[in-house]
C-alpha cells in the first residue's frame, strides 16, 4: 500500500516536472544538462559577447612567449553525431567543428594548444594539424608529448619515429613544448620512466633535438609516483637537465587534499611550490578535475550561485587555476563552442581569487571531500575491461548519487526509499546490467592504468555490496 | 439493461485480468490477483472447492455468465466480434450445436488432464491461453510504452519510471501465442463465439449446468413476430427463432437479443406465465391501434442508429488517439536504442547460451516437477511477473509452456517471491522468504575448461583470478581452491559443496564464462529443504 502510494506520488511529482519544463524550459535545462553548465542561467551567451583582446597572458621567462592563460587542450575533440571522441571513439572526428573552433580560439587571443599522439585514438594531431595549418605558423605555440607508454614503443628508435611522427601530422618543423607524457605512472614509476627516457637515451636525444631547434621547450607533465617529480627537479638543479616548463595537476581539490582523496597523490599545493622555488612554469591540467568540478553537488551549486550569481561553476575552477602568477597556461579540454566562448570570457581578463575567496573555495573543497566520492575523472585510461565492465560509468554514478544525496544506508532515514529508487533505476540507466559491479571478477587488470590509483576491484566491490544491500531491502512481507 | 450490466462487468474483469499479465512491478496482484483465482480451471487445479461450487452455483441461476464477464479468452473474442459488428451489423445465423466436436474435444482435454500431457492442456484451457496471449504479445507492448515513458523520464531525471528489458523468452511461445491469437481471433470475427461452443472445454463443461439454469433467455411466442433479429444478433448463433427455440447449452446470457427485440418478445428470466396473460391484453390493444405504431417504430430505429453512429465516431478518434500514442512511443523507443549505442572503449559482451540442463529447474514454491506438471496452465503469469528474467516457458511437450527456470539474464534473487505469491493454480505454492532462503530447488556444477582462470592468462602469463562465483553464493557453498592439490601457484577453482546448494543460479548469472558459463545449476525433481 504504501509504496503503491509513494509511486503514485513520485510520478505525479513527475508529470509535475515534465509540465513545468514546458512554462520553465531554460531553468529545467539548465539543470539537467550539465554539459552546458549554468551557463542558461545567466542568459546565452553568444559569439558577440567574447571580448577579442581581453585576455589575460604570462610571459614564459626561458623564451620570452607571451602565453594565453587559456590553453586549448585537444583531447576531448568532438566527433560527428555530437558528442566527443572520448565517449564514441568509432565516430569520425568533426573537422569541420575543430576548425571553427580552432579559429575562434585563435581570433579570441588564445595561442596555447595542446596535443598528443594518444589522444582521441591517435587521431587528435592529425586534426590539430590540418585546423592550425590554415594559420600563420608564429600565431600559436604547439605543445605535444612523447606518449610512449607501450612497452613495445620503449626502444629509441620508436621514440624519435613518435616525435617525428609528431612534426608530421601538426605540419609543422618544430614543436614550441614537448613534454615526457605522464611521468611516475606505472606500477613501479621510477623503472617505467628509466623503460621510457633514461636507459633507452631518449631524453638526451630530446635535448639534442632542443639545441637544434626542433624543440623550443622541453619539460614533462606529472602523473602518480612523487619520486620521479623530485628526482627530475634535482637532476634540474644540479644542471643535468633543464626543465624549462612542467605539467601538473592543479584545482582547489587538489591543493590540499589531493593526498587525502589518494594516497598516491601528491597535493598541488607541493608541486606548485616547487616549480615556484625554482621559477619553472607550470601548465595546469585537470583544473576541473576530470569535469568533477563542473557538475559539484546542489547544495555547493547553491552556495557558489548566493555570492556570484552571474558566475559559473566551473569559472570559479578555472579562476581558480589561473591566479598563481607561476601558472603559465590552463588547459582546457574544450569539446563544444559554448564551453570555449565561457572560458575566453573567464580569462579575458582573468579576475583573480581573492583572499577571501580562496577561503571560501577551501571551504568547499573541505566539503566535497567529506563526501567520500571516488576520485575516478573519468578519463578511461582503465578501459576496455576485458570482461566488459564500464568501470568509470559505475564510478560517475556512484559519485553522482552521493552528490545528490542519493546515497543512504540507513533503512530507518525518512528519504530512504527514495533514494533507494534513485540508485537502482539510475544505475540500470546508466550501466547496462551485464556491465555492472557485480560481474567484476577482480582480476585486477586495470588497476595499473588508473592515474589516480584507485583500488578499482575493491572500490567495485563496496558498490556492488551496497547496491546488494539496497535490493534486499525489498521485502515486502 | 442485462447487456448494460454485464457488458461494464465483462470489461472491468478483462480490464484487471489483463493489467494482471501486463503489470511487471508487482504491485497490482495484492489488487487484482484473485481474478486469476476465479477462473475455473485454475480453480480445479488448485482444488479451490469455493471457487468451484460459487462458479457452480453462479451458472445454475445465471445461466453461463462466466463466459461473458468472468472469461478473459471470451470478453477479448467479444471485443473482436464486437469490431466486426459496427462494420456489419445483424450478420449472425443460427446453426446447430456442434455435438461431434465439442464433446470429443472435452474429452481428450479430460483425459489429457488425467494423464498429465501438459501440451493438450496448454492449448485448449481458455485462461491459460489468454494468459499466454496477454504476455507474449500484449506485454511486450506495454513495456515499449513502459520504456518509452522511462526515457522521457530519464531525460527529465526522474525516477518515476524505470525501463525494462522486452525480450522474447522463448520463440515456441511467441509463435504459439501468435498462432492462437490469429486462430481465435478469426473465429471471433466470422462466428463470435464459435470457439467458446465448440472446442472450449470449459465451455462446454458449463454448458451442461446452463442448460438447467434457473434464469435464462427465452422466447415469449405470443409477441415474437418471426423476425429473426434476434437470431441475426446472437453471437452464439443458439437462437433458433423459426422454432422459437433458444439452445441453452450454448448460451452466454450476453443479451445482445433481448435489446435488439422491439417487441418485447425475448426476455431473461423465469418463465413468463401469469404475466404473459397480462402482458398479452395490452400490447394486443396497441397492435390494434395498428398502422399509426409504424412510423414511431420507424423513427426509433432511425434514432437508435444514430445512437450508433456516434460511438462509432469517438471510437476512430480514439484509435487515431491511440496511433499517434504509440507512434510517438516507438520513436522515442528509437531515440533511447540510439543513444545506447554510444558506450566507447567497451570490450563486447558476448551473449551467453543457455545450457543444456539435464533436469529442468522449476521455481522455489513448485515443491518438485511433478507438481508443477500437474497442477500448471501454462498461463504466463509467473513469466510475465518475475522481475528478475528468470522464467521462461518450456518448449518440452509434456510441459509445453510451463516455466522453467535459466541464468542467463538474471538469477533467482533472494528478496523476491513473486511467482509463488501470483500463481493461480498451487504449481507454484506461496512460501516465505525465509523458506526460500533455505529452499533447493537445484544444484551447481561446475566444468574444468570452461573456468576463466584455467584458460585466461593475463599479460605476464599468469592465470586470472578469479572467483566470482564464490564471491557471490549466498549460502557460502562454494570455496577457492587450487586446482592442483597442495599446489598454492595453480590456478583457484570453485569447489562446490552440494548440501549448502539452493540453485538460486547467481553463481551461474555472474560467471564471466562465456557462451557457456564454468558453472551452471542442474534441478532438482524434488525440491527439499536444507
Amino acid at each position: 500500500m504504501n509504496s503503491e502510494l509513494k509511486n503514485n506520488m513520485s510520478r505525479r511529482h513527475f508529470f509535475k516536472v515534465a509540465g513545468g519544463a514546458a512554462v520553465a524550459s531554460s531553468a529545467v535545462l539548465a539543470a539537467c544538462d550539465n554539459n552546458k553548465k549554468e551557463v542558461n542561467t545567466s542568459g546565452a551567451i553568444s559569439e558577440a559577447d567574447v571580448p577579442k583582446d581581453k585576455m589575460t597572458y604570462r610571459t614564459n621567462p626561458n623564451t620570452g612567449d607571451r602565453v594565453s592563460l587559456l590553453g586549448y587542450g585537444m583531447m576531448r575533440l568532438p566527433v560527428e553525431g555530437g558528442t566527443s571522441g572520448r565517449e564514441n571513439p568509432d565516430a569520425a572526428i568533426d573537422q569541420e567543428l575543430v576548425n571553427k573552433e580552432i579559429d575562434f580560439a585563435l581570433a579570441h587571443g588564445v595561442n596555447y594548444i595542446d596535443t598528443s599522439p594518444a589522444y582521441c585514438q591517435g587521431r587528435s594531431e592529425h586534426a590539430t594539424g590540418i585546423a592550425l595549418s590554415r594559420h600563420p605558423r608564429d600565431k600559436y605555440y604547439i605543445a605535444t608529448k612523447l606518449s610512449n607508454f607501450a612497452p613495445e614503443t620503449w626502444p629509441l628508435e620508436e621514440g624519435q619515429k613518435m616525435f617525428h611522427n609528431s612534426l608530421k601530422e601538426l605540419q609543422v618543423d618544430y614543436v614550441d613544448y614537448l613534454l615526457l607524457h605522464g611521468v611516475g605512472m606505472g606500477e613501479n614509476g621510477p623503472e617505467e620512466f628509466d623503460h621510457r627516457y633514461a636507459e633507452n637515451g631518449l631524453l638526451d636525444w630530446l635535448v639534442e633535438q632542443k639545441e637544434a631547434g626542433k624543440i623550443r621547450n622541453l619539460g614533462f607533465s606529472n602523473h602518480g609516483d612523487i619520486s620521479v617529480f623530485d628526482t627530475l627537479l634535482q637532476w634540474h638543479d644540479e644542471g643535468d637537465y633543464h626543465w624549462d616548463f612542467v605539467q601538473i595537476e592543479l584545482n582547489y581539490l587538489d591543493w590540499k587534499h589531493a593526498k587525502e582523496i589518494n594516497d598516491r597523490n601528491t597535493n598541488a599545493e607541493y608541486l606548485y611550490n616547487e616549480l615556484k622555488k625554482r621559477d619553472i612554469p607550470a601548465v595546469i591540467m585537470e583544473p576541473l578535475l576530470g569535469g568533477r568540478l563542473a557538475k559539484v553537488p546542489d547544495s555547493i551549486v547553491a552556495e557558489m550561485k548566493q555570492r556570484e550569481p552571474d558566475m559559473s561553476v566551473a569559472s570559479w575552477a578555472f579562476r581558480y587555476a589561473g591566479t598563481p602568477d607561476g601558472v603559465l597556461t590552463v588547459l582546457s579540454g574544450m569539446t563544444y563552442m559554448d564551453h570555449l566562448m565561457e572560458n575566453i570570457i573567464t580569462y579575458s581578463p582573468l579576475k583573480p581569487i581573492s583572499k577571501e575567496e580562496n577561503e571560501f573555495l577551501e571551504r568547499i573543497a573541505d566539503k566535497m571531500v567529506a563526501m567520500n566520492t571516488i576520485p575516478c575523472n573519468d578519463c578511461k585510461y582503465c578501459m576496455p575491461c576485458p570482461y566488459g565492465i564500464d568501470i568509470p560509468a559505475i564510478f560517475v554514478h556512484y559519485n553522482k548519487c552521493i552528490n545528490d544525496g542519493n546515497l543512504i544506508k540507513e533503512e530507518s532515514d525518512s528519504d530512504y526509499k527514495r533514494a533507494r529508487k534513485a540508485f537502482l533505476v539510475g544505475y540500470d540507466r546508466s550501466v547496462p546490467k551485464l556491465r555492472q559491479a557485480n560481474h567484476c571478477i577482480a582480476c585486477g587488470q586495470c588497476k595499473s592504468h588508473c592515474p589516480q590509483r584507485i583500488d578499482i576491484p575493491k572500490e567495485l566491490k563496496r558498490i556492488d555490496d551496497f547496491a546488494e544491500q539496497l535490493k534486499l531491502s525489498d521485502k515486502k512481507d | 439493461m442485462l447487456k448494460t450490466i454485464r457488458r461494464i462487468l465483462a470489461v472491468l474483469c478483462f480490464v484487471a485480468v489483463t493489467l494482471l499479465f501486463l503489470d511487471f512491478t508487482g504491485t497490482l496482484h495484492h489488487w487484482i490477483g484473485w481474478t486469476a483465482r476465479v477462473q475455473f480451471f485454475p480453480a480445479v487445479l488448485a482444488a479451490n472447492f469455493i471457487v468451484i461450487a460459487a462458479l457452480v452455483l453462479l451458472t445454475l441461476v445465471f445461466g453461463r455468465i462466466y463466459c461473458s464477464v468472468i472469461c478473459p479468452l471470451g470478453v477479448m473474442q467479444d471485443l473482436i466480434s464486437w469490431l466486426h459488428g459496427k462494420r456489419k451489423k445483424n450478420r449472425f445465423t443460427y446453426s446447430k450445436e456442434m455435438k461431434w466436436l465439442r464433446y470429443p474435444v472435452l474429452l481428450v482435454f479430460i483425459i489429457a488432464f488425467a494423464l498429465g500431457a501438459g501440451a493438450a492442456l496448454t492449448l485448449l484451457e481458455p485462461y491459460g491461453t489468454y494468459g499466454m496471449i496477454a504476455t507474449n504479445l500484449f506485454q511486450p507492448i506495454y513495456q515499449w510504452c513502459n520504456n518509452g515513458l522511462a526515457a522521457i523520464a530519464g531525460h527529465y531525471e526522474s525516477y518515476a519510471f524505470y525501463s525494462v528489458d522486452v525480450w522474447i523468452k522463448s520463440t515456441t511461445a511467441l509463435a504459439l501465442s501468435a498462432g492462437l491469437f490469429v486462430v481465435i481471433g478469426i473465429l471471433a470475427w466470422r462466428g463470435g463465439r464459435t470457439y467458446c461452443n465448440t472446442i472450449c472445454p470449459v465451455g462446454t463443461l458449463l454448458s451442461f449446468l446452463s442448460r438447467f439454469s434457473l434464469l435464462k433467455v427465452r422466447i415469449d411466442n405470443d409477441k415474437c413476430i418471426k423476425c429473426g433479429l434476434c437470431t441475426r444478433n446472437c453471437k452464439s448463433s443458439c437462437i433458433n427463432h423459426e422454432d422459437g427455440t433458444v439452445d441453452h447449452s450454448r448460451c452466454v446470457t450476453c443479451g445482445n437479443c433481448i435489446t435488439k427485440c422491439k417487441k418485447d418478445a425475448i426476455y431473461y428470466g423465469r418463465p413468463r406465465k401469469s404475466s404473459v396473460n397480462a402482458a398479452t391484453s395490452s400490447p394486443s390493444k396497441i397492435e390494434g391501434a395498428g398502422g399509426s405504431m409504424t412510423t414511431p417504430e420507424k423513427i426509433s430505429n432511425n434514432s437508435s442508429e444514430l445512437v450508433v453512429d456516434k460511438p462509432k465516431e469517438t471510437i476512430d478518434k480514439g484509435k487515431r488517439a491511440f496511433l499517434i500514442g504509440t507512434g510517438t512511443a516507438v520513436a522515442t523507443i528509437a531515440l533511447a536504442q540510439a543513444q545506447k549505442k554510444v558506450d566507447g572503449g567497451l570490450a563486447a559482451i558476448e551473449e551467453k547460451e543457455m545450457p543444456k540442463r539435464k533436469n529442468p529447474i522449476t521455481p522455489p514454491g513448485s515443491v518438485s516437477a511433478r507438481n508443477m506438471a500437474r497442477h500448471c496452465t501454462a498461463c504466463q503469469l509467473c513469466v510475465a511477473e518475475c522481475p528478475n528474467q528468470v522464467l521462461v516457458p518450456s518448449g518440452d511437450m509434456l510441459t509445453l509452456m510451463q516455466p522453467m527456470m535459466t541464468y542467463e539474464r538474471g538469477y533467482c534473487r533472494p528478496e523476491c517471491t513473486r511467482c509463488s505469491q501470483v500463481c493461480p493454480t498451487g504449481a507454484i505454492k506461496p512460501i516465505t522468504l525465509e523458506e526460500k532462503s533455505s529452499l533447493q530447488i537445484g544444484y551447481a556444477v561446475w566444468a574444468h575448461f570452461l573456468c576463466i582462470p584455467t584458460r585466461d592468462k593475463d599479460k605476464d602469463g599468469k592465470p586470472i583470478s578469479c572467483g566470482n562465483c564464490a564471491n557471490h553464493c549466498p549460502t557460502g557453498a562454494i570455496t577457492m581452491v587450487p586446482l592442483e592439490d597442495g599446489n598454492e601457484e595453480s590456478p583457484m577453482v570453485p569447489s562446490i559443496n552440494r548440501a549448502k546448494c539452493i540453485g538460486c543460479g547467481n553463481c551461474e548469472y555472474v560467471c564471466p564464462a562465456r557462451p557457456a558459463a564454468a558453472i551452471h545449476v542442474e534441478g532438482l525433481e524434488d525440491h527439499r529443504t536444507i
